[in-house]
């Protein structure tokens, strides 16, 4: 992977909220394209502020965040953001459109001609396992938990940008309506290629869709390995972790 | 004489004055679309200009609309016996309910929705326009049928300043004693008034108002 370019970088970057607290106090990593970093950590500890800097909805306070090499205060917020797919927990669906035009709303907002958006659509919901015919004309209050949440990857990739976000995105389905979205996302993945940064409370899960894992407390990041070395880490706090997450599965 | 040979009889005058009242009545609560809207608007964007402004437009409500009307007459340019006064007092009361409902029906857009609208790349006005006023569509519409029904019920009184209007009779009914003047100029403007607020509260409605009477949020 050494030769592939890097898609997220950030080098020593500081976030202060407003409120004079810091969430971040100096993240480096970098991310070559097509790798996938799944950040794992407490609540509060910063990991959903790192997708917010990627994505320019915050700036940071000091250091820089690069997304394909440039720095993201150098870009044009709206260019950047049509570029990065975003997934949130609460999938923020529009209430008010259908499926259809959910999906198709980037595409639509981009200038394509309607007969290559709806093609895009059918497209994706075939690819996220929502037969178009049926889907199509649906509302989101109309759907389950799960099929909202397949809508929502369809729209974050429809255009498709060449970085995703996920934000806990299959932290509000049921246990098995979330393994069933897990493993589907993950060939999903391995078609698209996507460079993926994926915020997660469920170890298993960032094994299952990271290349790489990230230990953020308190604002660093601590730990940055591929899921083999990271479940052998000797960090204290990580092994403290994965040694109850054990205890509980046996319990 | 009964009510109904009454109205009969002056059936030309009652079609004039529901003529004046609906006059009254619509280009009021429309000019208060047109400034209420893109204040309520503004008023979302900018958060501190909140509450003076919210505050002053809920004071003008307080004040009893026929003192408005006669602290209105003898203010220059704009004041005045007739019609124009009166207009302008039917624009004042409206605006409180629409200017709240709109700085409710947007604040009340789902953060989520809102974060994942400007995460994709949309612009400011794109997000306004079809995400944000979309949404607070209905609780919009509930303001406008709330300021609707309030300027049917204030227009009976801008007859006293000669703005004409079913209040017309009313006021004549009250100076003559006469029971069919009043009821001839009370039950049309009744009329109007349940007229609107059903057909207003089916249009909100069908917009995603929440359902049954109209609401006033902030009054």
């Amino acid at each position: 992977m050494s030769g592939a370019a890097i898609a997220v970088e950030f080098r020593g970057v500081r976030f202060r909220h407003a409120s004079g607290r810091e969430v971040l106090s100096g993240v480096s990593f970098s991310l070559p394209a097509g790798e996938s970093l799944a950040l794992i950590g407490r609540s509060g500890s910063g990991k959903t502020t790192i997708l917010k800097l990627i994505n320019r909805l915050q700036d940071p306070s000091a250091g820089e965040v690069r997304v394909e090499g440039q720095p993201t205060t150098a870009w044009d917020p709206i260019r950047l953001r049509r570029r990065i797919g975003y997934v949130i927990q609460e999938v923020g669906l529009f209430p008010h459109l259908t499926v259809a035009r959910n999906v198709g709303l980037i595409p639509t907002l981009e200038g394509w001609d309607l007969d290559r958006v709806q093609g895009r659509v059918r497209e994706l919901l075939d690819l996220v396992g929502l037969p178009a015919d049926r889907f199509l004309n649906r509302f989101p209050h109309e759907l389950s938990g799960g099929q909202r949440q397949r809508v929502g990857v369809a729209r974050a990739v429809a255009a498709d940008p060449p970085v995703l976000l996920m934000d806990e995105p299959f932290g509000a389905l049921d246990p098995i309506t979330r393994a069933e979205l897990q493993q589907e996302f993950r060939d999903l993945q391995s078609r698209l290629q996507k460079t993926l940064v994926l915020v997660t409370h469920d170890i298993p899960e960032a094994c299952l869709l990271g290349t790489r894992i990230g230990w953020i407390q308190e604002g660093r990041l601590v730990e940055c390995l591929p899921p083999r070395e990271f479940l052998r880490s000797n960090h204290p706090e990580v092994q403290a972790v994965l040694r109850a997450l054990a205890v509980k599965d046996r319990g | 004489m009964d009510l109904m040979e009454f109205l009969a009889s002056h059936r030309a005058e009652l079609l004039q004055m529901t003529g004046q009242h609906l006059f009254l009545v619509g280009l009021s609560t429309g000019v208060a679309v047109l400034v209420g809207i893109p204040l309520g608007i503004f008023l979302v964007r900018s958060p501190h200009w909140q509450p003076p402004v919210l505050g002053a437009v809920n004071v003008i409500q307080t004040v009893p609309s026929l003192a408005l009307f006669g602290l209105l007459i003898p203010l220059p340019l704009i004041g005045g016996i007739g019609a124009g006064t009166a207009l302008i007092a039917l624009v004042l009361y409206a605006l409180l309910p629409i200017v709240s409902n709109t700085v409710a029906g947007l604040t009340g857009v789902d953060p989520a929705v809102r974060e994942a609208a400007v995460a994709m790349g949309m612009t400011q006005s794109q997000l306004l326009w079809r995400v944000e006023l979309p949404l607070a569509l209905g609780v919009i519409l509930t303001g406008v049928r709330v300021a609707t029904v309030i300027g049917v019920g204030v227009a009976t009184i801008a007859a006293a300043i000669g703005a004409g209007g079913l209040g017309m009779f009313i006021f004549r009914g009250l100076a003559m004693l006469d029971s069919r003047l009043i009821l001839a100029g009370a039950i049309p403007a009744a009329l109007m008034a349940l007229i609107i607020d059903f057909g207003l509260g089916l249009i909100a409605r069908r917009f995603g108002a929440p359902g049954g009477q109209a609401r006033r949020t902030a009054a």
